[in-house]
């Protein structure tokens, strides 16, 4: 007991120079021509099965008893979601995806100690069909800015020595020894960072309002409460570097003068939970949270806490009060939360990715972030590239990147040859971008004028075969889920929206439908009480605005140009294209096809439920669908 | 020098609102003097003759809560460059506001609260008046047959005047609504008959029982069935 207590002091860093010291000795004892094998241990790729590789490598290791030469290490998301297992070998940083615990030892044995490199396991280009051999000469990672979401491929999560090691928590020191509050928000103010987690607000402001609120009691708060469909950017970061967010925090209560802080996490997100409950406690042994933190007499506490499931929490009035323990429901904002927040008492929130923005910014300076991004959008942003997209995943990129260049370049287009048709950003409150806005710049302000927004970066690629009332209809009906129910305009005015679109997609829809529909927009816009509300129409106006004619072919030809919605479609078999495969016939659930071998068959429309299995099924194009 | 009402009582000038303790503001082109720390709809309400706000979610005797919108007006902060949408139920007076309580826009947004609300509770004499003073026919959508306008004001007033929550709201979205804590069939001892809550319905949608409690518009049948309701539901295999 005794010795667990010495130790636990020793490890304890008492000012900035014991943590310089700390950080040198990390330094040293790492061998950098050491091979190190990273896994990404993100929750896309545990979902393909990354922890039966991590076993399977510590296997390896151990039965060849290479624990001195072969470092191993379970990694948070590297963001290439889409190939998953991702395996890098450092210090070359050779790139293996999709890996199966079956790969290991011949990676352990070819490339480890043969200093070769396994070819099949490696990412082949889809343009130039070439194999790439390391990590940053993929296309995926090539064209991205990676200044945040970088060290999540490179540092162990659950170890605090390693983001020491890569210069974590020098912001911190920095600010406690050299820093007055005042100056950090002058330089936060300076770098132009604006909130990450929708609504764009200037940081600075933010936090200069909260300084200036006189409160004995303050609270900072950390909105991980990401709810968007599509979007998980927060989690990976919060999984993949959670003292990142931590140290933001840090520097945060100290420029406003809190001692006690919240992360707000959903309970969806059990890894982000236990890797930022690690973090919160490694910190706290090393006295960078805490007590006296680092010597300088300052305290700061973090508790986190599980939301309830309520998308509107990440609204931030809703948070509070489900932190307070009441019903998240939100409350109006006419007095900013950074003045009167939880409990009444002054509270900054940011979202997770602006923490992880404030170490960068107080060690490079804003001088070198403003450098990044467009006039009204600095830094870079951290995006969720999903949907009808060949590399799904998360992407960092300086704002100001063109929609094309994302979804090209990086996302590598549209699979299996379709058209692009429309890009969905910023949550199911954003809107929907056609093609011919595909080279306008990517901000804050330059989505907002397309009628979308950037919200929490939630980016969702659509094909050819999406069909737009469809997709307007899918948000809306999401909102309406999510909708708290407090506020007339909200509750009624979304379910009224979805009532309308539900019927436009059957085919019982009306010309005036659509002038309803923008009526009831306006309504929610000027009168709903939170953003959840306010912004709640985008996805129909939007998609009002560049797909009229999609809702046009649904209300008077009773069309569904996609062939999406099941009301508006029929079958029906080509005899000239049918070969009498008999494949249409065998897939078909219900028996609606008949016909002999070799013979052209018929589709019976009674028997027909429109599943699409037949149109699928068929090599031949002979299963028509209009 | 201008007189103006101060909280609809005395008559000052208008150059003594100090900004501290009084706030000159303009509501409908009409300058006052109030006492700060209170909303929009509280000022504009003691003063005779000025601004036309109407609220339902809304009560002197409880808390603001800004849930039906209808008080909705338009204020600039800037002077009048720059007009907003905000609920005045909740938005504090402040120095040199413009208010404007009935303009066209509000109108609209008014009468398209309406015809949501007229939608969901068509037989509701309150909501019938408003939607024939706003111009409201007959809603474009379906007719549903509820009372309740889920404003809030029972389950306030059972917390805040009587220190009970023998109520609560349950559930999110449409299918929110004032029920028993745990969505019990029943009141609980909580509940003290007191009639509080059918007081402050603005649309009726709470009536008092025969056995001194009040009838939530969720389970409008009498309690002595409930029982059997529940005998029959325990019966049943789920």
């Amino acid at each position: 007991m005794v010795e667990q207590v010495r130790k636990l002091l020793e490890k304890r860093v008492e000012s900035v120079a014991e943590l310089e010291k700390l950080r040198q000795s990390i330094v040293d004892k790492k061998d950098s021509s050491r091979t190190c094998i990273s896994v990404c241990g993100g929750t896309a790729c545990r979902a393909a099965g990354s922890e039966a590789v991590v076993d399977a490598f510590i296997d390896e290791i151990e039965k060849r008893e290479l624990q001195v030469q072969v470092e191993m290490k379970e990694t948070g998301c590297h963001g290439f979601c889409e190939r998953g297992p991702l395996v890098v070998i450092e210090p070359k940083k050779i790139f293996y995806q999709q890996v199966k615990p079956e790969d290991v030892t011949e990676i352990i044995a070819e490339t480890v100690l043969g200093g070769k490199v396994v070819e099949r396991l490696l990412y082949v280009d889809p343009v130039t069909s070439q194999k790439i051999t390391y990590e940053p000469d993929v296309p995926f990672y090539k064209r991205q800015t990676r200044t945040i979401f970088g060290a999540n491929g490179e540092i162990d999560p659950t170890n605090i020595e390693d983001y020491i090691a890569s210069g974590g928590y020098s912001a911190l020191s920095k600010v406690l020894t050299g820093m007055k509050p005042q100056q950090i928000i002058d330089e936060i103010k300076k770098s132009g960072l604006r909130g990450r987690g929708g609504g764009g607000f200037p940081t600075g402001r933010k936090w200069q309002s909260c300084r200036d609120a006189k409160a004995d009691i303050k609270y900072v708060i950390c909105n991980a409460d990401e709810g968007d469909p599509g979007a998980y950017q927060d989690r990976s970061l919060l999984e993949g570097n959670p003292h990142s967010v931590l140290e933001g925090m840090i520097i945060g209560a100290y420029v406003i003068g809190s001692h006690h802080g919240y992360i707000y996490v959903r309970n969806e997100y059990p890894l982000a939970v236990r890797h930022a409950r690690i973090a919160i406690e490694q910190a706290m042994d090393y006295g960078l949270l805490g007590e006296n933190i680092m010597g300088s007499g300052f305290d700061f506490t973090v508790t986190i806490n599980k939301g309830g499931g309520a998308f509107v929490c990440g609204e931030s009035s809703a948070l509070m009060a489900s932190l307070e323990g009441k019903i998240g429901e939100p409350k109006a904002k006419y007095v900013h939360m950074s003045e009167k927040g939880l409990w009444d008492s002054p509270s900054l929130l940011n979202n997770v990715k602006t923490w992880a923005n404030i170490s960068l910014i107080i060690n490079k300076g804003a001088d070198w972030y403003s450098k990044i991004g467009t006039a009204g959008s600095k830094g870079t942003m951290i995006f969720s590239l999903v949907g009808n997209i060949n590399n799904t995943g998360l992407v960092e990129v300086p704002m100001g990147i063109t929609l094309r260049e994302m979804i090209f370049d990086i996302g590598g287009g549209i699979p299996n040859g379709k058209k692009f048709k429309a890009v969905q950003t910023g949550g199911p409150s954003g809107g929907c971008i056609p093609e011919q806005f595909l080279d306008t710049p990517v901000d804050f302000d330059e989505l907002t004028k397309l009628g979308s927004m950037m919200g929490s970066g939630g980016m969702i690629v659509m094909d050819e075969d999406t069909c737009m009332v469809d997709v307007a209809k899918y948000f809306v009906e999401f909102l309406k889920g999510e909708s708290c129910g407090k506020c007339t305009p909200c509750r009624e005015g979304i379910n009224r929206m979805s009532e309308i679109l539900s019927g436009i997609t059957r085919g019982k829809g009306k010309r005036e439908d659509l002038d309803t529909l923008e009526d009831l927009a306006g309504i929610l816009s000027a009168g709903a009480l939170c953003a959840l509300g306010q912004t709640a129409a985008n996805p129909v106006l939007s998609t009002l605005r560049y797909f009229r004619d999609e809702y046009l072919a649904h209300i008077d030809e009773k069309k569904c140009p996609a062939g999406i919605c099941r009301e508006l479609i029929q079958y029906s078999i080509d005899p000239e294209k049918c070969q009498g495969c008999l494949r249409c016939l065998r897939a078909c659930p219900t028996g609606a096809i008949t016909g002999e071998k070799r013979e052209a068959h018929t589709l019976n429309r009674g028997l027909c439920i429109k599943c699409g299995a037949c149109y699928d099924v068929c090599k031949f194009n002979a299963v028509i669908r209009q | 020098m201008a007189k103006v009402w101060i909280d609809g009582e005395t008559t000052i000038d208008v150059e003594d609102a100090d900004g501290v303790n009084s706030v000159s503001l303009t509501v409908d082109d009409k300058e006052i003097i109030v006492s700060t720390g209170q909303t929009i709809l509280e000022a504009v309400q003691r003063v005779d003759g000025i601004g036309n706000i109407p609220a339902l979610c809304n009560h002197p005797a409880v808390k603001p809560y800004g849930a039906c919108r209808i008080c909705t007006v338009e204020v600039s902060e800037d002077g009048g460059s720059k007009f907003k949408f905000v609920a005045s139920c909740l938005y504090p007076v402040k120095q040199g506001l413009i208010v404007r309580t009935n303009t066209d826009k509000i109108k609209k947004l008014r009468k398209g609260i309406i015809e949501l609300m007229l939608a969901r509770c068509p037989n509701v004499k309150r909501i019938q008046e408003l939607a024939e003073e706003y111009g409201v026919d007959k809603p474009r959508f379906v007719l549903g047959d509820q009372d309740c306008i889920l404003c809030g004001l029972c389950v306030r007033a059972c917390q805040e005047i009587m220190g009970k929550s023998a109520i609560s709201l349950v559930n999110r979205g449409i299918y929110r609504e004032v029920a028993a804590p745990f969505y019990a069939y029943e009141l609980t001892e909580e509940c003290i008959g007191c009639g509080d809550c059918a007081f402050v319905c603005p649309t009726g949608a709470i009536e008092m029982g025969d056995d001194g409690r009040p009838i939530l518009p969720r389970v409008k049948i009498p309690y002595a069935e409930i029982e059997a309701l529940m005998k029959k539901e325990a019966a049943t295999p789920s």
